[in-house]
């Protein structure tokens, strides 16, 4: 401690640390460091087990020699309704990409309704129609579901859980595990605009905006990749936590150094505006139908054109590669060619003062 | 975007980074008074590009971070009771109080919520009558000019469910007490650009004079505070101490007068307690008289009360840019942004979070 | 950036950041008019960007690549 006071008290001062979480944050279900460690801490000792132990976005099971993809997601969006899409075309594409991220073709999905009594029965219709316009374009189908009611009050309005069902149809094992130093990376268009665009129609927030949702169904970007052969060593779909969060929990699994380069990834001129205001980074900002892909470096170039062709790809682009098999480390050269550590979020992203 | 894409363009940078290097004889070392700063400086990597000999300390312009715990804790007692709805910039929630952060007030029920500018607090008050509403008013002179519009229309329109729990603080003061500081390293200074856009510099130049420092006002950009540091460091290598204006194209010798009217009308400075630094006097703004009825700590009844803050971590030694954040034991171990044990780490503008989130724990030793 | 008039602490404009707007109180710049960029904190405009004084490091990086390329 200072002996020495003068002018200013010159005691350090700083809080006591908080008691470890005795209640559920809102960050722990925001997709960062704080929900990975209530996984950890209190799911997976309940029900670990090699095929949860795979930790990716679909768990992959053989049954009587088919290989089959599964995963459930449960959506609570607020508002409902945002610039292009609401929570119906979310719980459709939402699982349908989880399922496309271990290279297996969606199949079949379940549908499970918690309603607020006193939710418009317009907007219940609007949001069924937009689910069954969107598994029309993952050629999925809805063959199971429930429905609950909550009193009013004791619910958002509306939350969707959707489950799915997919088949593999290739020999790889796509996942972190796979991942090789020299793999590429690439992602299938500009970044960060589905979080802007709910955030745009949130209250107190309020700005206008023409940024659209990028929600959408990556299933057959996925199935051009794999049945063109290439060898997808690894996809990843950048939801909560964006990009950021997706590589660091890739680089953890598999023990690896990613690079990436802040000029090579796409991000457009309103949402990095959008950034600006709200002191966001648009790495961390939630997408729901971007990917990023890890592969082998020699088809990088085939899967960029792939990519390119189809129609949720347009805008595809190299960000960056595998360099080093030690890690777990994420780095990005930023714009005046600094090397970075690029970390994974610890809760949501919060406005900031100035 | 116009404005900002140029002066984030490498070319430029590495220019003045050359000439920077170039002018460089001896050792110095310089603060960069805001977190805006600091968070640009290391996001960017700009302290791995300047000279070796030039130390860039971290100033105390994080209002995130210098707003001391009891009034945390006055914000957690506020913001728990039923009829109230907590208003606040949202880098404020994460900060912890003595038992609480806002955040695990919201988790309990309390409606806590985030606002982009305190103006969308006096609509909140608007259209819920019924409720009590408070904002949080933290911040340096540049949120003055926004929190001094909100209490004065609240008035105006006549909210009385409008209240304000008002922490700011105010620059020179705590400049001159760092460097009346015994263990006071700083040569030279970044003065914080969107202080000065409001305020001006003339309440700068004595300080200059009187602790023969150089101070340059400052802007934001990676090639703002590149350009910023070889000013500075042109005037100690000249043995001049002046002020000087790097961020011209926004701040005006006198500032911005229209706003300071308006300060001065709803504020009076007031002596200021800052976490990490201790109580400063007239460091700060509170209310005026006339105002007086908008202060949520009156309004509420929240006796004074000041809390203990146990010394395990060196958020004031930071503060005070006598330690980096990689010096303190608890950083990255016991101290991370999930669990701060102290603000620095909590707000993205704070240096200990900037240098976690951008540095890493792994070279912890050799920072 | 478009103005919508009210009383003077009320002056409003529209500011776009890159394609997007937000709604930006003016009270502390009665002198900016539709085109000019300005510095917002916290929902305020507090400053005009003055162009020519933006201009200048620009001029200062040129004038120093003049000096190189006559050494």
């Amino acid at each position: 401690m200072d002996k020495t006071k003068n002018k200013i008290d010159l005691t350090l001062s700083c809080p006591r640390p908080l008691e470890p979480g005795d209640r559920v944050l809102l960050a722990h279900g925001g997709g960062g460091k704080l929900m990975n460690s209530l996984i950890e801490t209190v799911f997976r000792p309940a029900f670990s087990n090699p095929i949860l132990n795979q930790n990716h976005d679909s768990s992959v099971m053989t049954v009587n020699g088919v290989r089959l993809a599964f995963t459930t997601d449960s959506y609570v969006v607020h508002p409902p309704f945002f610039p292009g899409g609401d929570i119906g075309d979310l719980a459709v594409n939402g699982t349908v990409n989880d399922l496309s991220m271990s290279g297996s073709r969606p199949l079949y999905l379940s549908a499970g309704f918690i309603l607020e009594e006193g939710f418009p029965m317009e907007s219940l219709k609007r949001v069924v129609q937009s689910m069954s316009r969107a598994a029309a374009v993952a050629k999925v189908q809805f063959v199971t579901g429930d429905t609950k009611v909550v009193d009013k009050g004791k619910g958002d309005g509306i939350f969707i859980n959707t489950a799915g069902i997919g088949v593999i149809e290739h020999a790889l094992t796509i996942g972190p595990k796979s991942v090789q130093p020299g793999d590429v990376l690439l992602v299938n268009g500009d970044l960060g605009r589905h979080g802007i665009a709910v955030m745009a129609v949130r209250e107190g927030l309020e700005f206008q905006t023409t940024i659209e949702s990028d929600t959408a169904p990556l299933s057959t970007l996925v199935q051009d990749l794999l049945s063109n052969g290439i060898r997808a060593h690894c996809l990843r779909d950048l939801t909560r936590g964006g990009l950021a969060s997706a590589l660091n929990e890739i680089a953890e699994s598999a023990r690896v150094t990613i690079a990436i380069d802040e000029s090579q990834i796409p991000v457009r001129e309103d949402v990095r505006g959008a950034c600006e205001i709200l002191g966001f980074d648009p790495l961390y900002v939630a997408n729901e139908g971007r990917l990023v892909a890890f592969v082998d470096k020699d088809d990088a170039e085939r899967a960029l054109a792939l990519m390119n062709q189809n129609p949720h790809g347009a805008g595809s682009a190299v960000i960056g590669s595998v360099t080093k098999e030690t890690g777990p480390l994420v780095t990005m050269k930023n714009r005046i060619g600094v090397s970075r550590i690029v970390d994974m979020l610890s809760g949501e992203q919060l406005p900031r003062i100035c | 975007m116009k404005y900002l894409d140029e002066y984030r363009d490498e070319k430029g940078v590495r220019q003045l980074v050359q000439e920077l290097h170039r002018i460089t004889t001896k050792p110095w070392t310089i603060m960069e008074i805001c977190g805006g700063q600091t968070h640009s400086i290391v996001k960017y990597g700009l302290d791995e590009l300047i000279p070796k000999n030039l130390t860039l300390v971290h100033g105390p312009g994080c209002p995130v971070c210098v707003t001391p715990l009891e009034l945390i804790d006055k914000a957690v007692q506020i913001a728990s009771r039923p009829e109230v709805i907590f208003c606040s910039f949202g880098d404020m929630l994460r900060v912890p109080g003595s038992k609480y952060d806002l955040f695990a007030v919201k988790a309990r029920g309390g409606d806590v919520r985030i606002v982009y500018s305190p103006m969308d607090a006096v609509k909140v008050a608007e259209q819920n009558p019924m409720k009590q509403v408070v904002f949080f008013a933290v911040g340096f002179e540049t949120t003055a000019p926004a929190n001094a519009m909100a209490a004065y229309q609240a008035r105006e329109r006549g909210l009385d469910n409008f209240s304000i729990l008002v922490s700011h603080v105010l620059v020179p003061p705590a400049m001159e007490a760092l460097l009346s500081s015994p263990d006071n390293k700083v040569q030279g200074f970044l003065a914080a650009g969107h202080v000065c856009t409001v305020m001006g510099f003339t309440e700068y130049v004595p300080i200059a004079r009187k602790y023969k420092v150089p101070i340059v006002v400052t802007g934001f950009e990676p090639l703002d505070i590149i350009q910023g540091i070889l000013m500075c460091v042109k005037q100690l290598e000249e043995g001049r101490f002046e002020v000087e204006n790097q961020y011209a194209r926004s701040v005006r010798e006198k500032g911005n007068v229209p706003a300071q009217e308006l300060i001065r009308q709803v504020f009076q400075v007031v002596p200021r307690r800052w976490r990490g630094l201790g109580e400063i006097p007239q460091s700060g703004l509170g209310l005026r008289a006339e105002f007086k009825e908008l202060d949520a700590e009156r309004r509420f009844g929240l006796a004074d009360f000041s809390v203990e803050e146990p010394a395990e971590c060196m958020a004031g030694a930071v503060l005070r840019g006598v330690k980096k954040p990689r010096e303190c034991a608890a950083f990255g171990t016991r101290c991370t942004p999930e669990r701060p044990l102290g603000a620095p780490m909590v707000s993205s503008e704070g240096a200990c979070a900037a240098y976690f989130r951008y540095k890493g724990v792994e070279a912890k030793k050799h920072g | 950036m478009s103005i919508t008039e009210g009383g003077p602490l009320e002056r409003a404009g529209k500011v776009n950041f890159g394609g997007i707007t937000k709604e930006v109180n003016l009270a502390y710049v009665p002198e900016a008019k539709v085109g000019d960029y300005v510095i917002v904190h916290v929902g305020f405009a507090i400053s005009i960007v003055d162009a020519e004084e933006a201009a200048r490091v620009f001029e200062y990086l040129k004038e120093m690549n003049e000096l190189e390329e006559l050494a």
